[in-house]
């Protein structure tokens, strides 16, 4: 076991080198350039800028040169941003989209998994049909209709949390982070709920589970102890994709709220054509995913005996 | 075979109904099963596919999932206590400590994701009062006994790691463990190759023998009837048809279906040039059935009253039970055909 989680760390290198050329060719092929603007640049200030970032050097110049800062672990200046490079941006914003993510997925997690476990074995019932209900309300409304929503009513309306702000800057109170974890939670929540169902549903059909049942098992000890292993399994691999996708995808959070997150930048900078910030963000995104599928693979290890990695 | 006639009474099975909700009507899979099993004794349960064995015994144990299933009627008398009126909690003192059952697949009828260990301690200290390193011996006990070789490590395993088998063997301990009176056998050999069946089918009957359970034991295979019961239900369409001493029946089969079921056997000592013989036909689809004998159409005896009314339950000798109008008196069946006939009007 041990063997292989080395094994998989190692192999993360070449996928992040595939990633991070892959990112860094595309971007410079979409048409437009980081200082273009409405207006053009006199010929002499242009080249001078290109100048400054290295970009009259031939592309695969270019290339190595990022290739070797990123080894160094330096991500490059930004672009647009001027006097800020994009480990600076990142490392400001990260913490802040990572806790907010981390606090909706555990929030979806649990609500999830309770209420969709509870649907499942009260199938047809009120029980069932109130999460299930709930769930298709959190696929269907967009995320820019829930949000101001949540604002009109417990901000406006009852007063109870503040508009806006982060409870990580300027000394905000903590309850500046129950709005926007709820808005993005609720999602998620949909999806985690409908899966637990129907595979909790699947897994109470089985035959062990009857086995179970004629062993005079407690309908409580089935659930918990017989049926939860393998009913959360495709829960488990389908949270790494989703927790990689709650950190970068909050911005419209991210924007309703005034959480100073990573999104806007993983947004903006492709807008901007800010071509180290879009690779760094790419970089910090896809180094989370591959994480995230490592572990979910170490959890079904662990969740199924007859998976095993040599 | 002896007759367990003297011994006591363990599970009365009385007029038993269980009908499954579809969409195309209801499914009557059970209408009206009675059978009884004396202590020790090992009674079979034969018939086609889709004839109700299993759901018969399903709802002996109150398992038959629901929806759709319902037990809509019926007694089950385990000792004198109706399964039926008893409570949850009542019920599951039962399950697994009195009455247990193995199923068809091993396969997939052990927790893939729990270690043998776990699943027969929870099972023992379930319905035993024992420490966990009391319920873990007598788990290697019950697992030596079922001849699993070097049961005091194999019992860490988890369920793919045996075979199907073993998986069986496992099974088999696993529902002994808490010596259960009854042990219904739910085909607990069909997913297993034949020199396994053979074997698993010794060990069913060593170990009941030895620990005096009695045992219903479903199946379509009337070779393993012969060499295993001392009691067969035959049943057809939901009912049982006839029911007989095991060798009563071979000798005198009084139903046609039972007659065509041991023709179709295949003899050793036959002509291999011959095909086998078969009975014609499906089983009937048993939903929205008109009162009729159900096995009239495969019949090759068939005469008017077949067609409108159902055979009343006869007596043919000791113990020897059928459902067939052949049975009956000329008298009988006129008065039967001249009742559905003014029923129609």
């Amino acid at each position: 076991m041990t063997k292989y989680i080395i094994r998989r760390l190692i192999g993360m290198i070449p996928t992040l080198f595939i990633i991070i050329t892959l990112s860094f060719f595309i971007v410079r092929i979409a048409p437009g350039g980081p200082f273009d603007g409405e207006r053009a640049l006199p010929e002499a200030v242009k080249r001078n800028i290109e100048a400054k970032y290295h970009m009259d050097e031939p592309l695969i110049v270019q290339y190595g040169r990022y290739l070797f800062d990123v080894v160094r672990g330096d991500l490059g200046p930004s672009y647009k941003y001027k006097d800020y490079d994009v480990n600076t941006l990142i490392a400001v914003s990260l913490p802040n989209s990572v806790v907010l993510g981390s606090m909706a997925m555990i929030v979806a997690i649990i609500f999830g998994v309770s209420l969709g476990t509870v649907a499942a074995v009260r199938q047809n019932t009120l029980l069932d049909y109130i999460p299930m209900i709930l769930a298709a309300f959190g696929l269907s409304i967009p995320l820019f209709v829930f949000a101001p929503l949540l604002q009109q009513i417990f901000c406006m309306q009852l007063g109870w949390f503040p508009t806006t702000g982060w409870f990580m800057n300027n000394g905000a109170p903590l309850r500046t982070a129950v709005l926007p974890v709820i808005a993005l939670s609720f999602a998620y929540y949909a999806d985690i709920a409908r899966l637990t169902r129907s595979s909790m549903v699947e897994t109470l059909r089985s035959d062990y589970i009857r086995t179970a049942r004629a062993k005079g098992m407690k309908n409580s000890t089935i659930i918990f102890k017989h049926a939860m292993k393998g009913a959360m399994l495709p829960i488990v691999s389908y949270l790494g994709p989703a927790f990689a996708g709650i950190l970068t995808g909050s911005i419209v959070v991210e924007q309703v709220f005034l959480v100073p997150g990573l999104g806007k930048f993983f947004v903006q900078s492709s807008f901007n054509r800010d071509y180290t910030l879009i690779v760094g963000v790419v970089i910090v995104y896809s180094a989370i995913l591959i994480v995230m599928n490592f572990i979910v693979d170490i959890v079904y290890a662990y969740l199924d005996p007859r998976i095993s990695y040599k | 075979m002896s007759s367990f006639k003297d011994a006591n009474v363990l599970l009365e099975v009385k007029d038993l109904r269980t009908h499954f909700k579809t969409d195309n009507g209801i499914l009557k899979a059970v209408d009206g099963v009675s059978f009884t099993v004396h202590e020790g004794e090992t009674v079979g349960l034969v018939g086609e596919s889709g004839c109700g064995k299993s759901v018969t015994n399903l709802s002996i144990m109150r398992l038959v999932p629901s929806p759709p299933g319902k037990i809509v009627g019926g007694e089950v008398l385990y000792r004198g206590t109706d399964i039926m009126k008893l409570s949850e909690k009542e019920l599951r003192n039962i399950r697994g400590n009195k009455i247990s059952m193995i199923f068809q697949d091993p396969m997939t009828s052990l927790n893939p994701y729990l270690r043998i260990s776990t699943q027969m301690i929870e099972t023992i200290r379930l319905h035993q009062n024992m420490t966990k390193q009391e319920a873990r011996e007598r788990a290697i006990t019950m697992l030596k006994l079922v001849g699993i070789p070097s049961a005091e490590s194999r019992i860490d395993c988890y369920p793919h790691q045996f075979s199907g088998g073993m998986r069986q063997r496992v099974m088999i301990a696993m529902a002994l463990s808490c010596n259960a009176d009854l042990l219904i056998a739910d085909e607990p050999t069909t997913a297993l190759d034949v020199t396994i069946q053979a074997q698993i089918l010794e060990l069913i009957k060593k170990i009941t023998e030895q620990l005096k359970t009695a045992v219903i034991l479903i199946t379509h295979d009337l070779g393993v009837v012969a060499g295993m019961c001392d009691k067969v239900c035959v049943m057809y369409a939901g009912r049982i048809v006839e029911s007989a001493l095991t060798d009563d029946l071979y000798a005198s089969p009084a139903h046609p279906y039972t007659k065509g079921l041991i023709a179709s056997v295949p003899k050793m000592d036959g002509n291999r040039e011959e095909r086998l013989f078969s009975i014609e036909g499906q089983p009937p689809n048993v939903i929205d059935l008109p009162p009729c004998c159900p096995f009239h159409p495969r019949c090759n005896r068939t005469c008017e009253v077949c067609r409108h009314a159902y055979p009343p339950v006869k007596q043919v000798g000791e113990d020897h039970y059928v459902a067939c109008w052949l049975a009956c008196s000329e008298e009988e069946r006129k008065g039967a055909l001249e009742g559905a006939e003014n029923n129609g009007k």
